[in-house]
């Protein structure tokens, strides 16, 4: 069991801790024909509008209640209830989700209030589904800012029923926020495989992965969960809740419907790949099938060619506590030593990471800490570029924000082959390091001499 | 900050837009429709580049954490401003009434590990909310640790990004702008016949470096860039920008403040100006001599505006060739509205349409004498509306900040990213060369097609098209 310390500074140094409205923002763009609002100041959105966009490399729908400062000093209810009214107005989504932020949260709003307050005024807007959530960024961090959205979604549109197990053959997937759209295709294909049919929410594989699509603009989500699917979540057979820090939304899910939650930590690695792999055949009654066998060959495989550059090997790790598990169990599992572990906040879940201690705090810690402990390799996100520089070592691009390369929120973890080209990557960055050891030059030797020359890998280059 | 000095702040008597204002307040921004970021973003940008102080964000995490090093702003040396430093204020913090506290230790780890030339603590939305006495704070830091600490009061609620650069523009000139006396000219540097004349940079950000494809034709003319705000700037040349004997407002009518009060404090002339173009650039060179009223550098300056003009004119004459009668939908901010339809006229491409959200009547009247009488303005830029009129005016790029980008991708159209986040540096004749080679670059590629043509088997649906409601 690690131990979580925490030494305690008045300064935070390269933030590795997003905020909470940001992270909520992100489930409800994994909505369909969704549209988030903060409640906050307007800079709230933008700087979360750019860290978004950023990352995904799409348009971001985000709206504010802009708060202005007589909105500040007297009180913001009416710029809840404008804002609301202009977006059903402008845009007609079938969801508004309104996360708070530090400033209305000081402040005092009572957004529930605000809602019922809207609806009073605007019976005409029935028709749109509104989810307000607390997600103050003075506590948590994104992952728990995207649990907290969740949970106030499944609250807000899953209604009380005793209905479970009436489609046969759907499931649901409660997926936590270091889900990628990546991972959650790879999910969806796999629960497939089993001919079930997964209802997945919030589904940023469907909303976030990057299409185009026929029409030239949408000022809503781009695909996600649809609001009747969310409804019909009830009659599924099992729900699947993935990532620790979602289980309060499981809790609600299962209290509200009665139908039966099987949790996972995360599905990095090949034991977890097979706990639920082995639980899709026992809801579906159905073997487990060829092809899943094959990739599952496929990445002993690739465990058996890599483990020659991951044992041993010293990872440092900065990442929200869920994904910090995960990816701490997959270099654990290949022989690797978590000599490093740094989470932006404490989490139920970071008791399980598989080292002696996690380190609650900032890339200034984290950096501090790798060089101490003579880390090898880095994992964390696009701020670690820096980082890893100065180390000299390479990174391994995981968590959010990813800016500095194409495709990062496409890449994904779970899933027998993605954990093979996760291990194909991992092992490719440590050989693009150099370990020969320094050339011995015999005094004796009488041939011509010259300084040999070779290629320099920089951090997180890839050499082949 | 009290809202009187807000208003004197936004009530600029050097800014045009004053006279088309009668109240002299800006409009409420409207909830549930709203883009662009506050004043402490504004604040942020226009100081940050100051690149060896340490700039601590007062607040919880969203300020900092959400937006640390998202700008390409360059330096030549430290790198201070690129590391996030924020109180990361917690619930506690805030009930308990910690939160100055946290502040003052704060100031001194951050003296302490990166011993910085200065200080520059952030208001924001919370802590401005809560009272906390950011002046009395940094005053009583400063007092004890010997370093310059300087609080910068311009929390998001206060209004508008262009108010928060006018705060921050405020807070130099109040703060740091006349306590330091410029060094001599170095030996090494001076040159026969090259008098030095010292000139200020206001607005100048050193985007993905692009001043420095204008610094060289700086030196050899004899000017010195004494102190800028805020481009590859320390803070000790922010402290002499008054000794400068010129200055250049770069493309920003935010910060005009800062220059009229130089001026009048100082005796500082300035001109608002441009490095975009070839026609601009060479103004911008021409403003200098004439202000500084040197005879010889006026000749030494014209024979440099020809020399360089003959040399991007050849260089940029195949890519006119390429470009010439191409139809570009222009939005960006402000200034650079005229600012780069003037460079864009260089290279042959027609404005068919631009963004003037944020100019002045004086950008207009720009606009106008660029672009002719019937020059299309557009004041709302949301997407569905630029699309519209990039569909409707035949448009073959569309030229707008990184806002926009995804906007452009999603509807198959070329973009050029013309603001602050840009990947490429267009200033100066050098920089214009490379915008020319991205303008063809996006206007030319083959995935526009592709991505336009429907696929084999979609017989009667064309991507790219709306689909009929």
């Amino acid at each position: 069991m690690a131990e979580i310390i925490r030494h305690p500074k008045p300064l935070t140094v390269s933030p590795l801790k997003a905020s909470q409205p940001i992270g909520a923002a992100l489930a409800f763009l994994g909505l369909r024909n969704c549209l988030p609002m903060l409640h906050g100041a307007q800079g709230c959105t933008a700087f979360g509008k750019v860290f978004l966009v950023r990352h995904f490399r799409e348009p971001i729908p985000l709206q504010t209640t802009a708060m202005d400062q007589i909105a500040t000093v007297m009180n913001a209810d009416e710029n809840v209830v404008v804002g609301l009214r202009t977006i059903c107005e402008k845009s007609k989504p079938d969801i508004i989700g309104m996360p708070t932020t530090g400033l209305s949260e000081t402040q005092g709003t009572d957004i529930l209030r605000l809602v019922r307050e809207f609806r009073a005024r605007h019976p005409e807007y029935a028709g749109t589904a509104i989810v307000p959530v607390n997600t103050p960024d003075f506590s948590g961090c994104f992952e728990s800012g995207f649990a907290l959205a969740l949970d106030a979604i499944i609250d807000t549109l899953v209604t009380e029923t005793r209905h479970a197990g009436r489609r046969r053959r759907q499931v649901n997937v409660l997926a936590a926020s270091m889900l990628s759209p990546g991972d959650i295709e790879a999910i969806k294909e796999w629960i497939e495989a089993f001919g079930l049919r997964p209802v997945v929410l919030p589904d940023v594989g469907d909303s976030m992965d990057g299409h185009l699509i026929e029409r030239q603009h949408s000022p809503l989500t781009l695909g996600g969960t649809p609001r009747n699917e969310i409804e019909t979540m009830g009659e599924s057979i099992a729900t699947l809740a993935i990532g620790r820090s979602i289980g309060a939304a499981a809790d609600r899910l299962e209290m509200r419907t009665g139908v039966p939650t099987f949790r996972f930590d995360h599905l990095v690695g090949l034991e977890a790949c097979d706990a639920f792999t082995q639980t899709l055949a026992q809801i579906s009654g159905v073997a487990v099938p060829a092809r899943i066998e094959r990739h599952r060959a496929q990445l002993q495989d690739a465990m058996v060619d890599t483990h020659f550059m991951t044992s041993f090997l010293r990872v440092a790790l900065a990442l929200e506590p869920d994904l910090l598990k995960g990816l701490s169990d997959l270099f654990v599992g290949m022989g690797a030593e978590v000599v490093t572990a740094v989470s932006p906040v404490r989490a139920g879940v970071l008791e399980s990471v598989p080292c002696a201690t996690v380190q609650i705090g900032d890339l200034e810690d984290f950096e501090r800490s790798a060089a101490e402990n003579a880390a090898q390799m880095l994992v964390g996100n696009s701020h670690g570029v820096e980082v890893a520089g100065r180390l000299g070592v390479p990174l391994l691009r995981a968590g959010f924000p990813l800016y500095d390369h194409v495709g990062g929120y496409a890449r994904g973890w779970v899933g027998y082959r993605l954990a093979r080209q996760a291990l194909f990557d991992i092992a490719n960055l440590f050989l693009g390091q150099h370990h020969d050891i320094p050339a011995y030059r015999s005094i004796y030797r009488t041939d011509a001499f010259s300084a040999p020359v070779r290629p320099q890998a920089g951090a997180g280059v890839v050499c082949h | 900050m009290k809202t009187s000095d807000i208003a004197l702040l936004i009530n600029e008597p050097a800014c045009p837009n004053n006279a088309n204002k009668a109240k002299g307040g800006c409009t409420r921004p409207k909830p549930g429709a709203t883009a662009g970021g506050c004043s402490f973003d504004g604040a942020q940008i226009t100081l940050f580049p100051i690149a060896d102080v340490a700039h601590i964000v007062h607040g919880p995490i969203a300020c900092a954490g959400d937006s640390w090093d998202n700008r390409g702003t360059r330096t030549t040396g430290p790198a201070l401003y690129r590391i996030g430093m924020t109180t990361d204020l917690s619930e506690q913090d805030i009930v308990m009434g910690r939160s100055e506290k946290k502040l003052f230790h704060a100031i001194k780890q951050a003296i302490d590990t990166h011993a910085p030339a200065a200080v520059f603590v952030y208001a924001t939305c919370v802590t401005a909310m809560i009272g906390d006495d950011l002046a009395a704070v940094c005053k009583a830091a400063a007092a004890r640790w010997g370093v310059p600490v300087i609080p910068v009061d311009a929390a998001g609620f206060y209004g508008s990004k262009k108010l928060g650069d006018r705060i921050a523009g405020e807070t130099m000139f109040q703060h740091v702008i006349g306590t330091r006396e410029p060094d001599p000219v170095p030996e090494s540097a001076q040159r026969p016949g090259v008098a030095v004349h010292d000139i200020a940079l206001i607005a100048e950000y050193n985007i993905r470096g692009e001043f420095w494809h204008v610094a060289p034709l700086l030196d050899e003319l004899g000017l010195r860039v004494v102190g800028a705000l805020s481009g590859d700037a320390r803070f000790r040349d922010v402290q002499t920008m008054h000794r400068a004997s010129a200055a250049m407002v770069v493309c920003s009518n935010a910060l005009l403040n800062v220059a009229r009060k130089l001026e009048e404090t100082w005796g500082v002339p300035y001109f608002e100006g441009s490095f975009y173009g070839v026609t601009d650039m060479s103004n911008a060179l021409r403003e200098f001599a004439r202000l500084l009223d040197d005879p010889d550098l006026t000749a030494r300056t014209e024979a440099l505006i020809v020399r360089e003009e003959a040399r991007v004119f050849a260089q940029l004459e195949p890519w006119r060739a390429r470009l010439e009668g191409k139809r570009a939908l222009l939005y960006t901010g402000g200034v650079k509205s005229w600012s780069i339809i003037s460079a864009l006229k260089d290279l042959g491409v027609e404005v068919v349409a631009t963004g003037v959200r944020k100019s002045t009547e004086d950008d207009k009247e720009r606009i106008r004498d660029l672009m002719g009488d019937d020059a299309l303005m557009l004041e709302d830029g949301n997407p569905a509306g630029l699309l519209k009129v990039y569909n409707e005016k035949g448009a073959d790029v569309l030229i707008a900040g990184g806002r926009n980008l995804y906007t452009a991708m999603k509807a198959r159209i070329p973009f050029l990213d013309i603001n602050q986040e840009r990947e490429y540096a267009y200033a100066g004749y050098a920089g214009m060369v490379e915008m020319a080679r991205q303008l063809a670059l996006t206007i030319e590629n083959p995935v526009w097609s592709a991505v336009r043509k429907p696929a084999p088997w979609a017989v009667n649906r064309c991507a790219g098209v709306p689909v009929a409601a």
